[in-house]
């Protein structure tokens, strides 16, 4: 058979199997359904990496994050919102980080979500930086799973575009974009 | 306050609804003095956009007094400022490059996966123009909240009358980056499909760069009257057969640049409109295009047509063949008014450029939907409605 191999990221594979090679870019792998992402951000690459790298600072841009505390240096807790006003929890730790470069995670053992991930950071020139999401996630299976799935509203992907593209907002102007018109619906669009 | 909501297909209601508020840093609060009905609302009124939802508030032709600021608001209360219909964050990629309309950030992030979709990109937020574009409430209102206001609204200068700087927020900087795109060069002849508000500031524009004949096309004599006025040769497609008469007046060659200021809702007794209202009707097409195929068949060998007309779906029938051979160059996009405004208000200031002629109905904000009605059933006489809701104010 032909060699079908190109330069586009195997995030963007139409074959399934590549997830495996993809996986191999982790140090610790944990999950098995993968979300690949790339934005530009036309700020300097050491600020949002300072940024991200305070894990808790994540909550303001990503929706479904209620809070991450800190725990130490490397470990840190996240509390995701679930529907019903609950919230699932697990405790994640840093496998790996470059300053200004790469933060690579994987959550610990009895993640109610397993997963993992990292975060790359690239120069773009006069266009800012590229900020580059690989996510792999495990969403467990039977009624767990389903609840799980509907925290990410399905779709993951859609979630980690969503979540980047508020990151880009809020680095590049400051502030996050709502087409809320009082502060009513503005309450009601986050919550 | 009192405000404009769409609530269907020719159904649009002065509602009572909560005052907007500051809710992000760089936020100001306008009292609208001025607001204009433009022909892309028609669109939206005819039902031709997707994704608007009932008590949507409409209006992207605004200007006012600041009445409320965000701690980083560089606006002062008090001042007047015209308010630019594209939201633009000011510190994307494609704002600093001045391509304002393609700003990455001023469409809500959810909002910003129907345009991706659709379009492959998401582009900017405007006021009152559905939910792809962010689902802003829009400025035929009494109060708006304007995003990244730091960025967007220009100050204007006491004295100087709301009619003749309103039309800044979108139709003047709209037909002037329609003619800047046609590329003109002296002794160029333009031709002009539709003299609506657009147009006519097309006709404008089009001689302040050098074209030495523009073309006016239409088939109100109101409007091809207004276009006269400016120094346009006149072509009533009902009278006259349009591509025939643009080569004859162009002796063979066809015109230099065309314009398109027409649009999805070209209007018409041509075989293949009607045909484009049934697939409209059925979903088969989304946009009727006649005039952006007419241009094109028109215009002379490597020649320029620009299309500030707006369109929003997926056409057929598009003469891509004669596009190619004839080697044309194609320019169109919303406007990235922010960019021509300081020249634009200049150009105003000092009397080049002229806007009254164009206002035939002053209203009240509560007679809106009457407003609508006019503006939609009777193109000849009414050129443009502007709102007062400062006349509902005097009447309380």
């Amino acid at each position: 058979m032909a060699d079908l191999r190109d330069d586009a990221p195997i995030t963007t594979s139409k074959r399934s199997d590549r997830i495996v090679e993809a996986s191999e870019n982790l140090l610790e792998r944990k999950g098995d359904t993968l979300v690949g992402r790339s934005v530009t951000i036309n700020r300097p690459r050491a600020e949002l990496y300072a940024y991200w790298r305070d894990f808790t600072n994540l909550a303001s841009f990503m929706d479904n994050v209620e809070r991450v505390d800190s725990i130490d240096d490397i470990t840190s807790h996240w509390v995701v919102k679930a529907p019903g006003g609950k919230t699932v929890e697990w405790d994640a730790a840093i496998t790996e980080e470059r300053p200004d470069e790469l933060i690579a995670w994987a959550s610990t053992e009895g993640a109610d979500v397993p997963n993992s991930g990292r975060i790359d950071f690239r120069d773009a020139g006069d266009r800012g930086t590229v900020v580059t999401a690989t996510i792999l996630y495990d969403p467990p299976a039977g009624f767990i799973g389903k609840v799980i799935a509907k925290v990410f509203q399905r779709e993951p992907a859609i979630q980690a575009r969503r979540d980047l593209r508020r990151f880009k907002q809020l680095m590049e102007t400051g502030e996050i974009a709502t087409a809320a018109r009082t502060r009513k619906q503005f309450e009601e669009e986050t919550a | 306050m009192r405000a404009l909501a769409w609530h269907g297909k020719h159904d649009v209601r002065v509602d009572t609804v909560d005052d907007p508020e500051i809710l992000n840093p760089r936020d100001a609060i306008i009292k609208v003095t001025s607001t204009a009905i433009c022909g892309s609302d028609l669109h939206l009124y005819d039902g031709y956009i997707p994704t608007m939802q009932a008590g949507d508030i409409l209006g992207h032709e605004f200007m006012g007094e600041v009445v409320e600021t965000g701690p980083r608001s560089t606006l002062k209360k008090g001042q007047r400022v015209v308010v630019p219909f594209t939201i633009a964050c000011g510190g994307c990629y494609h704002c600093g490059k001045h391509q304002y309309s393609a700003c990455d950030n001023a469409n809500p992030a959810d909002n910003q996966d129907i345009a991706q979709t659709l379009y492959g990109q998401p582009m900017s937020g405007l006021f009152g123009y559905s939910h792809m574009t962010g689902g802003y409430a829009g400025g035929q209102a009494e109060y708006v909240r304007v995003p990244f206001s730091d960025v967007g609204p220009i100050v204007i200068p006491d004295g100087i009358d709301d009619d003749k700087v309103l039309f800044l927020s979108d139709i003047l900087p709209t037909g002037w980056q329609a003619a800047e795109f046609a590329q003109i060069e002296p002794g160029d002849t333009v031709a002009v499909w539709g003299c609506g508000p657009v147009g006519l500031f097309c006709v404008q524009s089009a001689f302040l760069m050098g074209a030495e004949r523009v073309i006016a096309i239409d088939h109100f004599p109101r409007r091809l009257e207004l276009a006269a006025k400016f120094g346009a040769e006149t072509l009533n497609f009902e009278e006259s057969k349009t591509y025939e008469a643009l080569m004859e007046m162009t002796g063979g060659i066809g015109p230099d640049a065309c314009i398109d200021a027409v649009g999805l809702e070209a209007h018409g007794l041509f075989v293949d409109n009607v045909w484009d209202q049934i697939k409209v009707s059925t979903f088969t097409g989304t946009d009727r295009t006649h005039s952006i195929r007419q241009a094109i068949i028109a215009c002379r060998k490597g020649g320029r047509v620009s299309m500030p007309a707006v369109y929003g779906g997926f056409v057929d029938k598009f003469p891509l063949g004669a596009f190619m051979e004839k080697g044309l160059t194609l320019k169109t996009g919303q406007t990235h008014v922010q960019h021509y405004l300081p020249g634009l208000l200049a150009a105003i200031m000092e009397g080049k450029i002229d806007t009254t002629f164009l206002i035939s109905h002053r209203m009240p904000l509560s007679e809106a939907p009457e407003g609508y009605k006019i503006f939609h059933d009777h193109q000849n006489d009414v050129t443009k409605v502007v709102l007062k809701p400062g006349l509902d104010r005097v009447a309380a």
